[in-house]
């Protein structure tokens, strides 16, 4: 035990492990009640069907779907933006990295769920999975919703193996100062690690080929997402922009989501002393650009379609610009474009509550563009016959207000078992072998020992 | 030669009495779901007629058009369906399989032509109405998509009975309900790879059109209409 003491920087962030305080109990049982109140939602469309959701003729898909392609796209905080920062080895991202991937885990399986929970049938969910069966009927790979089940898969493990890597030297540090029960619990995930200088090369290998692998799987992930819609006819849908609209999208609420999570966290965890001015002030930055890129993409779609001027794209394209959606879609544009710019050009909004009134604006921003996307071009579609309308269902609110519990839930739980900010990672701080700095002194002996 | 089943419908003969939409629900189980359920957009219509209308009141000329499903060679639905539960038989047909639907809801997005639904409730008849259910025709549960079939039912019973009787399918053995029940005679089924076929020739007439063509999915329902820029072919 002796040889981790004098470390103030561990003790420091491992706090919230060890120390539990009333808050930590008061927040899961809120949060928890909330989550249960979304599966019980849930259960009750389950049973009589999803007659109880708004979804209607001609407008199929409504909250649950809009929920989907929001929850991916926040999934795109984490792992891209600190896949990005680690090759271009920006220092200041230390201790961002972990909050960041944290987000994406979660917000990846909460939006993973939605599909499911769309169903007519949820509980045959696993037919989109390719499996030997006895029919021998193997999924439709021509559908982009069985794309989705692939891309989603894929950047699940990864992200989740990018979490979980440089986590290792951190489970070891809490298995050296747990007793009992925590102790091997934490050996396990530490799954024997040492210290010793291979294990750190090894470390910084797989961490530098899981940087690199998964950009281009964060990238094809919302472009997969986008062409759930742009494959199909449909007003609006079918454009060729989506893609990278949606991937930019996705980037854009994701860092959103970092900062709120990260102004949270520094207040609830006490984490002044690492989460500092300047991370807030280069995140906003950077959700700067994504606001000026995002309305560059809206406008170049926008004005496509309008100067197109194509009947059946014009209906869909005029019930959001000065119809019956354009309250949604204005505000929308106040939040995503006009918010940020107004606020984040100046450098004491940037480190101050501007950021996080910009961060919110653009969360609110980018939930609005997803159900633009998706609900004023099914009700306006070729046929004017049968054009339609909207109006959600109260069960559609709850869950998706229990997804929002659910993520503060998870996020909740998991700075109570692990160190939110990479305690190895401010350790090596700007020296350039972690070997040389993070072991501990004693551990040397075993290290020459270990070399043939 | 396989058979490829295809339908005209004349519009010029089309009076939008909906005889044909009360004779599919009759045939084809689908349930009527009230007028509360019906105006929250889950009316099952598998052959709906479209009213249109063109000019202005006293001058007002209201057109109809019954739209089923079209039954395309080119069609979205199928493509879009992670499980196999929408595609094409080997007759042309747009094939719904109902226990193999998980309720994705996916193929009625991308059907241009809005002819696909969804159970959003188990379908309910009061007694003693569920004793007129169509035998030939499965029941569907909540969760799955259904849409015209063009009969199959039928299909397969002119068939079988064709086959029985040691002969040849002649055409108009086979007739589906709404072609049965239009009292103006509108609705023509046949095989359209069957080059004498009434539905085949008329598919071929100068008045005929296809519901939104340009779209590409190569529907094989053609409608007749007397187009006025080319009367001297009408």
């Amino acid at each position: 035990m002796s040889r981790t003491r004098n470390n103030p920087l561990a003790d420091d962030l491992l706090r919230p492990l060890f120390n539990t305080g009333v808050w930590f109990y008061l927040a899961v049982a809120a949060l928890g009640t909330v989550v249960l109140t979304g599966l019980t939602a849930w259960a009750y469309q389950m049973w009589h069907g999803m007659g109880v959701a708004g979804v209607n003729w001609p407008v199929f898909w409504g909250f649950h779907e809009t929920n989907f392609v929001f929850w991916i796209g926040i999934s795109h905080a984490g792992t891209l933006i600190s896949a990005i920062l680690r090759l271009v080895n920006a220092r200041w991202r230390r201790p961002v990295t972990r909050c960041a991937e944290v987000i994406t885990v979660f917000a990846l399986m909460i939006g993973a769920i939605f599909p499911i929970i769309h169903l007519g049938k949820p509980w045959l969910f696993y037919w989109v999975a390719p499996y030997p069966s006895q029919g021998s009927i193997w999924p439709n790979f021509r559908s982009p919703l069985v794309w989705d089940f692939f891309a989603i898969n894929t950047y699940l493990t990864g992200s989740l193996l990018f979490l979980m890597l440089p986590m290792i030297p951190d489970f070891a540090l809490v298995r050296d100062r747990a007793v009992g029960l925590r102790k091997r619990i934490y050996g396990l995930l530490a799954m024997g690690w040492q210290g010793t200088t291979q294990q750190w090369n090894r470390l910084e290998a797989a961490m530098q080929i899981m940087a690199i692998a998964i950009i281009p799987v964060a990238v094809s992930v919302h472009t997969i997402v986008s062409f759930d819609f742009s494959m199909a006819q449909v007003p609006m849908w079918h454009s060729t922009i989506f893609g990278p609209y949606f991937v930019a999208g996705a980037i854009f609420s994701g860092i959103a989501a970092l900062i709120l999570a990260m102004t949270v966290l520094r207040r609830m965890l006490r984490l002044h002393d690492y989460l500092q001015d300047i991370h807030f002030d280069n995140l906003a930055k950077l959700l700067l650009l994504m606001a000026l890129l995002w309305g560059y993409f809206v406008t170049a779609e926008r004005i496509t379609v309008w100067y197109g001027n194509e009947p059946h794209e014009m209906a869909a394209f005029w019930s959001t610009q000065r119809g019956l959606y354009s309250p949604l879609f204005w505000t929308m544009v106040c939040c995503n474009f006009v918010l940020p710019l107004a606020l984040l050009p100046f450098r004491r909004m940037r480190i101050g509550f501007g950021a996080v009134v910009a961060a919110s604006g653009v969360v609110v921003g980018m939930w609005l563009e997803r159900f633009l996307i998706i609900v004023p071009s099914l009700s306006n579609k070729q046929l004017p016959y049968t054009w339609g309308g909207y109006t959600p269902q109260p069960v559609e609110v709850i869950v998706m207000a229990s997804t929002f519990a659910a993520m503060a839930l998870l996020y909740t739980l998991f700075a109570k078992v692990v160190p939110i900010i990479s305690i190895w990672e401010m350790r090596v701080g700007n020296q350039p072998h972690p070997a040389a700095t993070a072991a501990p002194e004693h551990e040397l002996p075993e290290l020459s020992k270990a070399r043939p | 030669m396989a058979h490829r089943w295809g339908m005209v419908v004349d519009l010029d003969r089309c009076t939008g009495c909906e005889a044909c939409v009360t004779a599919c629900h009759a045939e084809n189980n689908i349930p009527t779901v009230g007028p509360q359920e019906a105006a929250n957009g889950r009316a099952m219509h598998w052959m709906r007629v479209e009213r249109y209308w063109e000019g202005e009141y006293p001058d007002a000329k209201v057109k109809f058009r019954p739209v089923l499903c079209q039954q395309c060679d080119n069609a979205p639905c199928e493509a879009v369906c992670p499980t196999y539960a929408a595609h094409q038989t080997d007759e042309g047909l747009n094939a719904q399989v109902y226990n193999r639907c998980i309720g994705t809801r996916y193929c009625a997005n991308a059907c241009s032509y809005n002819v696909r639904f969804f159970n959003f409730f188990n379908p309910q008849w009061e007694k003693p109405l569920h004793l007129q259910l169509n035998p030939d025709v499965s029941v569907r549960e909540v969760g799955v998509m259904e849409k015209c079939t063009f009969c199959v039912q039928r299909i397969k019973t002119g068939k079988r009975t064709a086959a029985t009787e040691n002969r040849e399918l002649k055409d108009g053995d086979i007739q589906p309900a709404c072609a049965q029940a239009c009292p103006s005679g509108a609705i023509i089924f046949g095989d359209l790879n069957d080059h004498e076929s009434r539905a085949a020739r008329l598919a071929h007439s100068p008045r005929g059109t296809k519901l939104l063509e340009d779209l590409g999915a190569e529907p094989k329902v053609t409608y007749l209409q007397r187009q006025p820029w080319n009367e001297s072919d009408a």
